[in-house]
């Protein structure tokens, strides 16, 4: 897509939405080094949201959205849960069909974006609870993985059913008690990062929506590796505070507190040889497109 | 992007020409083959300018979803794979449909319920994908065996749905199904259904259009609602996620939106009107005798019917060819001089029976039979002998082996 088609007509602007207009005049559609930086300063891709105050969901789909490489041919897919009640605000394509076939819509969309988009870049990104990426939904997310589908996966891993009202997902820890997990959890929490590895995934990040900075960084490297090589999965630490029993304000400790060493949101990355071949090659446009437009900023003031 | 009218006369990289829709069904030649059902849909697919293939094993349509993968070798197709079960072929089919392109799938029995949450949602989401069932029996206990029960869960989904009783009806309806499901006011799926086995494994004399025409091609920006491509703004269509909250506005939202898929099911009676020539084929319908069908119920019909008429019992034939839309008033019509009107279905609970029960007066005219299952033929002979008996005659012929 490009910019011009969410211009708006002159005679018509006045009665668009402000939000809309918004859009059309300061959204980073486009912008090559767009990033969380652009939070504050542009019109964000997401609008007001209905998640609970403090929700660290509702920062990691900013951050997300802000970070996105090409938020103007990128297609998100989503399933339902507390994600679902976002999307309808995200200014971006975006597709609910049922609970927990995320990765199969996905894998559909792609091959059709393909075939009538040849050579040019149409992203798909997954995002979706723990819920239906890895309970309802692992059938579909496994196979779409084996069979090198291009596209991201991001699982929001809250570690149980929060849409629902709190009960016990397979990312749940051993132990915790909630509902129906009533003498607590029998079983450890599913190794997803470690299954997507061996499933056929060529980026795989485990970590927590703590330092948007890295959010940042493991976004565009997972969509620019779908792009080129083959799948990729993010598992973000999204706790859902208030079936863990903590206050708005909490939801960032959490986080900090579970992404020590040893913690199980200790960052935790798999890189393929091909990915990491592509990245170091992304990495050093990045360098140099910085180095010129210092050199060109330098030769502006001079 | 180029539109549908515009292409018409160039030719796509398999050297086809995409070719006006009623010139190349209507007007061109065609020329007589012999094929089974399953290499009919094969010939159907390759001039459908098909973008988008999905298929999964199951009998009895394994052999026509194979047959398309080898089209797609040949180019003909733009993706094919196997998805890994009926659930995940048709959310496949749903995100190739939502990317605008399309889509062709088959299924059976088992496989059409194990896929059944993914319809509502197809036609909810206005997404005209095109679905071949070639009915099989439905578990337990385990039957591979023709049976048509599955069209009864079908029926309420809000897809269009079709019943085709021969090759010749599935070649035509293949082509025909896109015109009528990618029409701006329909925008509907299309579950296309033939009595697996009795059609997809006989082989018949076919009338095929010329190899080197194609349909035009889906045109995306056509459809009711957008495409997800991020081709056009990505408005925010809902300020509010209204669906999921409990007030009024999102009832209201969520029942004016179903009502709106049961209205363009109505909106495809023209089309298909247009396109089948009726809903419905009638033969001697003043006749105070009638058989009222839908797929190979009809052929066993119309052969019932000779048999009587060598005994010299009169007796009409309703071809019922949509169950989605539902043909009522041609219904209502067409049996209005009946007396008796039987109704021959391969399932076991008569579903085609209610239907026409609920649509027509003074319903007790309507017997729901005879009827077979779980894989039984129906010789026209149990035809013949159910109308007698009901009439007050004598059987005609003794059925070894069915309690008579």
């Amino acid at each position: 897509m490009s910019k011009e088609r969410i211009k708006i007509s002159e005679d018509l602007y006045d009665i668009m939405p402000s939000d809309y207009q918004d859009l059309v005049k300061s959204a980073t559609y486009g912008k090559e080094d767009r990033g969380w930086k652009d939070i504050g300063t542009s019109k964000e891709l997401i609008e007001q949201h209905s998640l609970c105050a403090g929700c660290p969901e509702s920062m990691a789909f900013r951050y997300i959205l802000a970070s996105l490489p090409n938020p103007e041919d990128t297609v998100m897919v989503g399933s339902t849960g507390c994600t679902s009640l976002v999307f309808p605000m995200v200014a971006v394509h975006n597709i609910h069909s049922l609970f927990g076939n995320q990765n199969a819509i996905a894998s559909g969309l792609k091959r059709a974006l393909s075939v009538r988009f040849p050579g040019r870049i149409k992203d798909v990104v997954v995002l979706a609870g723990d819920g239906a990426t890895v309970d309802i939904g692992l059938d579909m997310t496994l196979q779409a993985w084996f069979r090198q589908e291009k596209f991201t996966t991001i699982c929001f891993d809250n570690e149980l059913y929060a849409n629902t009202g709190g009960q016990e997902s397979g990312l749940m820890q051993k132990g915790f008690v909630a509902k129906m997990a009533p003498v607590g959890k029998l079983f450890d929490k599913v190794r997803l990062p470690e299954i997507a590895r061996e499933s056929g995934c060529h980026y795989v990040v485990n970590c927590t929506v703590s330092k948007p900075s890295l959010v940042e960084k493991v976004i565009r490297n997972a969509v620019h590796v779908a792009r080129e090589i083959g799948p990729t999965y993010l598992q973000l630490y999204t706790p859902c505070i208030l079936e863990i029993g903590k206050n708005s304000m909490e939801g960032l400790q959490e986080m900090r507190d579970s992404e020590k060493p040893n913690e199980r949101f200790a960052y935790k990355e798999y890189v393929s040889e091909p990915a990491k071949q592509l990245l170091a090659e992304l990495a050093a446009k990045d360098k140099e497109r910085k180095a010129s437009a210092k050199q060109l900023a330098g030769q502006a003031s001079a | 992007m180029a539109s549908a009218h515009s292409v018409i006369g160039t030719q796509n990289k398999k050297g086809q020409t995409f070719t006006d829709t009623w010139k190349m069904l209507y007007e061109a030649p065609r020329t007589p083959s012999f094929f089974t059902g399953s290499e009919v849909i094969k010939e159907a697919l390759r001039r459908a300018s098909c973008d988008v293939m999905i298929a999964y094993p199951i009998t009895p349509q394994s052999e026509a979803a194979a047959l398309i993968g080898e089209l797609f070798a040949e180019g003909y197709i733009g993706d094919y794979f196997r998805g890994e079960s009926e659930f995940a072929v048709m959310s496949q089919c749903a995100g190739a449909a939502f990317g605008g392109a399309r889509v062709f799938t088959t299924t059976a029995g088992p496989g059409t319920m194990r896929a059944m949450e993914n319809f509502p949602m197809w036609a909810g989401a206005r997404l005209p994908i095109q679905m071949i069932v070639t009915c099989r029996g439905i578990n337990s206990p385990l039957s591979i065996q023709p049976d048509t029960l599955e069209i009864a869960y079908l029926l309420n989904t809000g897809m269009l749905v079709w019943h085709a009783e021969t090759a010749q009806d599935f070649y035509d309806w293949i082509l025909k199904g896109y015109m009528v499901s990618e029409e701006p006011d329909v925008h509907l799926p299309l579950a296309l259904c033939c009595d697996g086995f009795f059609v997809t494994h006989t082989k018949d004399v076919v009338n095929l259009t010329p190899a080197d025409m194609c349909l035009p091609p889906y045109d995306p920006y056509r459809s009711p609602v957008p495409c997800m491509d991020m081709e056009c703004p990505p408005v925010r269509m809902m300020r509010d996620p209204f669906v999921m909250k409990s007030n009024y506005i999102s009832y209201a939202t969520h029942a004016s939106w179903q009502q709106e898929i049961w209205a363009a099911i109505e909106r495809s009676r023209k089309h298909s009107i247009h396109w089948l020539n009726g809903l419905i084929d009638t033969e001697n319908t003043d006749a105070e005798i009638l058989i009222v069908a839908s797929g190979t119920a009809v052929s066993q019909g119309r052969e019932a019917i000779r048999l009587l008429e060598e005994e010299g019992v009169r007796c009409g034939l309703v071809k019922v060819k949509t169950l989605r839309p539902w043909p009522e008033e041609e219904i209502r019509e067409a049996t209005k001089n009946a007396k008796h009107i039987f109704v021959p279905e391969f399932n076991v609970t008569g579903w085609l029976a209610k239907e026409i029960k609920a649509t027509i007066p003074n319903h007790e005219r309507v017997h729901a039979g005879p009827r077979v299952c779980g894989g039984m033929t129906m010789p026209p002979e149990i035809i013949v002998n159910e109308i007698k008996t009901t009439i007050g005659l004598k059987k005609s012929f003794v059925m070894a082996g069915r309690g008579s």
